[in-house]
């Protein structure tokens, strides 16, 4: 038993060693866990930002002017006043998402309480602006033409029967750089741990230091585990510094919730993933093999696990097939614990569930390692 | 040109080096037309690096190499005289596609030089007639023995009836029968092609003593020239070996003496190793067929055997690495493989490949292993010391094993092997690309362990001399054993001079035995008329497609890259197409009717029956709301407080609460305007003809291209745009860079091939692959996803066409600077995968995005492919329409095609 956790621990520490000396893992982790996760932090939006309008102002009255001087960023750029027939083409070209069109008489009509009908073009294939921006606009301009119609007073006055208490927990700006930096480094966990595990295994294969091992006193099972500590740790490591300094510094996300239970969620889904990485690692007979295989099944558990469009809105059976899938749980934990401020209370089913698939892909694995090695 | 008065080849002062190392220190060499020079030397690196410069596939460094009249440092030179020079690199089958059939392999090289249809027919038969290679026309490369993939590699060098052959080391690892009709087929090619130059480099001496000259090496220099008589002659030695080794600087030769091996006492009674109809099938390949033998402790005993004769397998069925399929074998008694770990414990085995860890130190490789095999801490570190001692290895200590020259990596392996005192060595073949001197001082270590140690030793080697050494040897062929015995009464048995003559003897036997027929005799040498191409034009045609031919055949006969490209697109866009939707519905909600009335109720009917919301079990107070809200069980709680029933029927102001989780950005705003309108609708009802219509004015909302708003018209369009961009992408990385890895990059250095004739040659198969991927998507688009067309497929199609131009670009790019499949195919997914899914308008239009992301979505080609494919199948667009964004695509493929051009060497460096 010492034995055999001594080599574990010898043989992990030779990965590192490794590791240390392959620039280009190394490099591809650095900005997997800096860059990318900073870039998508600030670029990728999921609330309404940056939405390009534009105006097609046929009145060009003072209300015309103050509906268009009422978009703002962020949400809104600035809109653009273009003439009619520029509206067709525009947005063919997707060059604005929501066009405007403000009548002939607008405001004159208003004025005269014949109720004009102002008309809004969305494009309806920009799937995450259209339906939320849609309604930011109808809100806008009817308050806009409320105000101009009867002043302040006008507004107070719709006061009606039952009032709504709309509020928004665990964000209550709805900013979205904490929901796409979080997922990022989610996604990249499954991304590297997948693929470290699998190339340490595939390298040794090509290499011939695999035979080298099992010629020696050691068990397959030593050799996996050594594995799966040194490269978890790599990626633990990475995913607590970049939660810490890129998120939560650089981004100025704020992170609710007890960062150690996140990290000790981590750690059972990295004990899934690299697993997983081995037994890709064994199914794959050389390394682009394994990069096209990766390609398959990580970028399947990424784009479903919910990290990226909800799960709710995924067809009921592939809801179901997706609970099997750890990044699924691993998603879902981490949105509770990083959003919500959840605790282990809450989050120990999915800890559970994690933990169990890890634990059947380590068997699968060692049992294709042990077969690989006679084919 | 005169061909009688030049020299063939003539080079002086050539000097390269790789970063640290001097592979060349001043070199120089002239061959004359029609003359042989033998190139002789152990040190691998700086015999390749000569014959590649003079081949034109190194660039020059400094120095003059002067071929066929005309100096290979021009660009112009090189490519007028590459269809007249051959070049056959290091390694078996090096420059050989293992895919391809023997003859595939040699119609592609003749396609390369321009030759018609007709014309290839007949070279390639005469070809095969000449080298015994006739019966396996259609037999894969990949599947030839050594010998057999060397005669093929001459095949394809001669194809084009070279003037000058150059030959690196083309008999190493070869089966000495093969070696020496390998040698009769160069002479009989010699006498049709009398004013052929032949230049090869070799580590087998015995075999240099063929050519007219040779030139000796030794760490990057000359050491002498001359005819090989003259060699022995100056140095007053009877072969050539020791005439080398007496050639060497006096430095070099420190301690070189002749090896004496005291004789092997056979007085132990239980044998080391014991095997016994030892059989190792795969599939209906036998590797290992029925081996037997017995080891005595102490003995050195060796396996004699060319390349892929069994050799390998054989020692990994014992020690346990591979089952065997029939047979037994015993190490001290014990069943190999299932003696358990004690066993391994007292066998030290050297792998084939060199099998330490490259990136660990001299120091970090041993005690990692005296650590692996539980030597007591206290005595690690002296241990260490001592080998790294008696290793001569003091002077490496902390360098990295990837950093050493072989010969040291060699006594490393061998030192990591024997840390734990080993009663038993598993050697396979130790010394194989080692200089002769190492080789002896790497024996002496052995000579040691088992004379004065009693180690047993189990070795394999390709080289005679080093068999001669062994107390007993066993010749293999083909996975069997033609004869065992002491290396002298194997010579006596057969009555040869050389071990080597024994060893061709019992390998004739065998071959007329498994009536494998090899015949090479009968045949004329190839070398009919020299045609040269016609046209250049043409000829540049047909060069690319000589490249496109080849990749398509290679991509077909690869289930792996080529299900990859066709399941995988149709699996990814399944997931895609149905997993990601930006519908949001279904959001659970639960309520906390702290009222309890008809109102409150009517109230949340309106929330359980809206197809938006599903309902959960109502909540019982505020701790369970918020649980339930943080586990994220429930996206919205609906709080009505008491008395909500009471207020609305007196006409008072009350208030409702929601709750919704803002975890998700985006859903939590669509969980909001769901809340408000359905909250309105409820006012309304209760209050029908109120307020709500004297709004002053109304906005009439219109969802263009998509009026059900369903997220599938825009997802499934925009599917195709990524994996039309991801996939061909990483293919295409692939296919190049494979060849860099493969090494077969070599016939594109030293072929008239150009840059922009091999890019676009390796492009076009994948072009068409990637089409072939858009009909498949783009018939899943209407029949399974059932989003119509509504606009031009004229449109579409030519987008996808330029687009996926556009993306084996982009992977062609990438393949042409990296080095290795690994960084080419995750350089390209680092490099496709982002622009192209959070930056490309599948999410987020691109016209919203700010900073770095804009910028990469703009210049990137998913955008512009994304608007075309979302404008032709949702948004109906026209031809005419879609130009505006046909033309900016089309702008990528001269920019791509011109980056991977200038990025691509023509020479290695």
């Amino acid at each position: 038993m010492v034995r055999a956790l001594s080599n574990i621990l010898w043989l992990g520490v030779k990965e590192l060693q490794s590791l240390r000396h392959d620039t280009f893992l190394l490099a591809f982790v650095i900005y997997s866990f800096t860059f990318a996760v900073y870039s998508q932090a600030t670029g990728v939006q999921h609330d309404l930002r940056n939405a390009a309008i534009a105006i097609v102002d046929e009145d060009r009255s003072m209300l015309s002017g103050q509906i268009a001087d009422a978009f703002l960023p962020p949400s809104f750029r600035r809109p653009d006043i273009i003439a009619p027939p520029d509206l067709a083409p525009g947005m063919d070209a997707a060059r604005w998402t929501f066009v405007l069109d403000i009548p002939p008489d607008f405001e004159r009509d208003v004025r005269a309480g014949r109720h004009p009908v102002l008309q809004l073009n969305v494009d309806a294939t920009a799937m995450l602006q259209a339906g939320i921006g849609a309604g930011y606009i109808e809100r806008i301009v009817a308050n806009e033409v409320l105000t101009h119609a009867g002043g302040e007073a006008a507004l107070r006055n719709t006061g009606e029967a039952v009032a709504l208490q709309l509020r928004i927990a665990f964000n209550q700006a709805i900013d979205s750089a904490r929901f796409s930096g979080a997922m990022a480094i989610v996604s990249n966990v499954t991304l590297l741990s997948v693929l470290l595990a699998g190339a340490a295994l595939i390298r040794e294969r090509e290499h011939g230091t695999i035979d080298h091992l099992l010629a020696m006193p050691l068990t397959p099972l030593q050799i996996m585990v050594a594995k799966l500590w040194a490269n978890g740790v790599v990626i633990l490591t990475a995913v607590a510094v970049s939660l810490v300094v890129v998120l939560r510094w650089m981004v100025g996300a704020p992170l609710a919730g007890s960062l150690g239970l996140f990290l000790a969620g981590t750690a059972l889904y990295l004990f899934f993933a690299t697993s997983l990485g081995i037994f890709l690692g064994t199914v794959a007979r050389s390394m682009p093999q394994l990069g096209l295989l990766f390609i398959l099944t990580v970028l399947p558990m990424n784009m479903l696990s919910g990290a990226d469009a909800p799960i709710e809105s995924m067809p009921l059976p592939l809801q179901y097939a997706m609970q099997l899938v750890p990044s699924t749980h691993f998603v879902a934990f981490a949105q509770a614990i990083l959003f919500r401020g959840a605790g282990l209370s809450i989050v120990w089913p999915s800890f559970l569930a994690t933990a169990v698939v890890g634990a059947i892909f380590l068997v699968l694995g060692l049992w294709r390692f042990r077969r690989a090695l006679e084919a | 040109m005169s061909a009688a008065a030049a020299p063939t080849v003539e080079a002086s002062g050539l000097i390269h080096r790789y970063k640290a190392t001097v592979a060349l220190d001043d070199v120089s060499l002239m061959l004359q037309a029609g003359g042989t020079l033998g190139v002789i030397g152990p040190d691998a690196v700086g015999k390749s690096t000569l014959l590649g410069l003079l081949a034109g596939a190194r660039s020059i460094q400094a120095g003059r190499v002067r071929v066929l009249g005309g100096d290979m440092a021009e660009a112009a030179h090189r490519r007028a005289v590459s269809p007249r020079i051959a070049y056959m690199p290091q390694g078996l089958g090096r420059n050989l596609y293992a895919d391809l059939t023997v003859a595939e392999n040699i119609d592609f090289f003749a396609r390369l030089f321009g030759q018609a249809r007709a014309e290839r027919r007949h070279r390639i038969g005469e070809l095969l007639e000449a080298t015994g290679l006739a019966p396996f026309p259609d037999r894969p490369a990949g599947k030839l023995s050594g010998g057999m993939k060397q005669k093929l590699g001459l095949c394809c060098a001669l194809v084009h009836d070279p003037d000058l052959l150059i030959l690196d080391e083309p008999t190493t690892g070869v089966d000495p029968l093969s070696r020496q009709q390998f040698w009769e087929l160069i002479e009989r090619i010699r006498q049709r092609r009398p004013m052929m130059g032949v230049i090869v480099a070799t580590a087998y001496m015995e075999e240099a003593d063929r050519f007219d000259r040779l030139v000796a090496m030794h760490a990057g220099r000359v050491l002498a020239s001359g005819a090989p008589s003259e060699l022995r002659a100056r140095t007053a030695t009877a072969t050539l070996e020791e005439a080398f080794v007496a050639l060497l600087p006096e430095a070099a030769r420190h301690g070189a003496r002749r090896l004496e091996i005291p004789p092997h006492r056979t007085a132990e009674a239980a044998p080391a190793i014991v095997a016994e109809g030892l059989t190792r099938r795969f599939g209906s390949f036998v590797a290992v067929d029925h081996v037997s033998f017995r080891i005595a402790r102490g003995e050195i005993f060796g396996f004699l055997g060319s390349n892929g004769c069994g050799k390998t397998t054989t020692m990994k069925m014992l020690t346990g690495l591979l089952p065997p399929s029939e047979g037994r074998a015993w190490l001290f008694g014990e069943p190999a493989g299932g003696g358990g770990l004690e066993t391994r414990r007292r066998v030290g085995y050297m792998s084939q490949s060199f099998s330490l860890y490259a990136e660990l130190t001299v120091e970090q490789n041993l005690n990692l292993h005296a650590r692996l095999f539980h030597l007591p801490r206290a005595s690690i570190q002296p241990r260490v010391q001592e080998m790294v001692e008696r290793f001569g290895l003091l002077a490496h200590r902390d360098a990295r094993a990837a950093e050493l020259p072989l010969g040291v990596r060699q006594r490393l392996s061998l030192a990591v092997a024997v840390i734990h005192a080993p009663e038993m060595l598993i050697l396979d073949e130790p010394t194989s690309g080692v200089d002769p001197l190492a080789r002896d001082a790497f024996w002496e270590l052995l000579v040691d362990l088992s004379r004065r140690q009693g180690v047993t030793i189990f070795i394999s080697t390709h080289f005679m001399n080093e068999a001669a050494r062994c107390d007993r040897i066993s010749l293999m062929h083909a996975g069997r054993v033609l004869a065992s015995g002491t290396p002298q009464e194997l010579q006596a048995a057969r009555g040869a001079a050389t071990l080597g003559e024994a060893f061709i003897g019992h390998l004739r036997e065998a071959e007329t035995d498994a009536a494998v027929v090899e015949a090479p005799r009968a045949a004329t040498p190839p070398g009919i008329g020299t045609r040269r191409p016609g046209g250049a034009g043409r000829a540049a045609l047909r060069r690319l497609l000589a490249y496109s031919w080849r990749e398509a055949l290679e991509l077909r006969r690869d289930p792996i890259r080529l299900s990859v490209a066709l399941i995988g697109t149709a699996l990814l866009m399944l997931v895609f197409g149905f997993g990601i939707s930006t519908d949001v519905n279904r959001l659970t909600f639960a309520a906390l009717d702290r009222d309890q009335t008809t109102e409150s109720r009517a109230y949340l009917r309106d929330f359980s029956g809206s197809a938006y919301f599903g309902e959960r079990p109502p909540i019982e107070d505020a701790a369970a709301m918020w649980r339930r809200l943080q586990s994220g069980e429930i996206v919205v709680a609906i709080e009505i407080p008491p008395g909500f029933g009471r207020d609305l029927r007196a006409g008072r102001p009350t208030e409702v609460a929601a709750w919704v989780d803002g975890a998700l950005p985006f859903r939590a705003e669509t969980a909001t305007g769901y809340v408000a309108g359905l909250h309105a609708r409820f006012l309304a009802e209760r209050n029908p003809g109120s307020t709500q219509t004297a709004a002053p004015a109304v906005t009439e909302t219109r969802f263009r291209y998509n009026q059900a708003f369903k997220s599938v018209y825009a997802m499934v369009p925009s599917t195709i745009a990524i994996l039309l961009m991801l996939i061909p992408s990483i293919l295409m990385a692939l296919g190049v860079v494979r060849e860099k890895e493969l090494g077969s990059i070599t016939n594109f250095y030293v072929t008239p091939v150009t840059r922009l004739e091999f890019l676009l040659g390796k492009q076009l198969p994948y072009v068409v692959l990637s089409m072939g991927n858009f009909a498949l998507m783009f018939l899943m688009a209407l029949f399974v996803f059932d989003v119509p067309l509504k606009g031009s497929l004229a449109g579409l199609t030519l987008g996808a066409l330029l687009y996926v131009t556009a993306a084996t670009g982009i992977g062609l790019v990438m393949s042409a600077f990296t080095r290795t499949q690994i960084a080419a195919l995750f350089g390209t997914a680092i490099a496709t995968m982002m622009p192209a899914t959070q930056f490309s308008g599948m999410l987020q239009p691109v016209a919203s995005l700010e900073g770095a992301g804009r910028v990469m979505g703009e210049l990137f080609p998913t955008g512009h492919f994304m608007k075309i494919s979302v404008g032709a199948f949702t948004k109906g667009l026209g031809f005419a329409d879609l130009l505006p964004f046909l033309l900016p695509l089309a702008a990528f493929i001269p920019v791509l095609t011109m980056a991977s051009v200038l990025l691509l060497r023509k020479q290695e460096r």
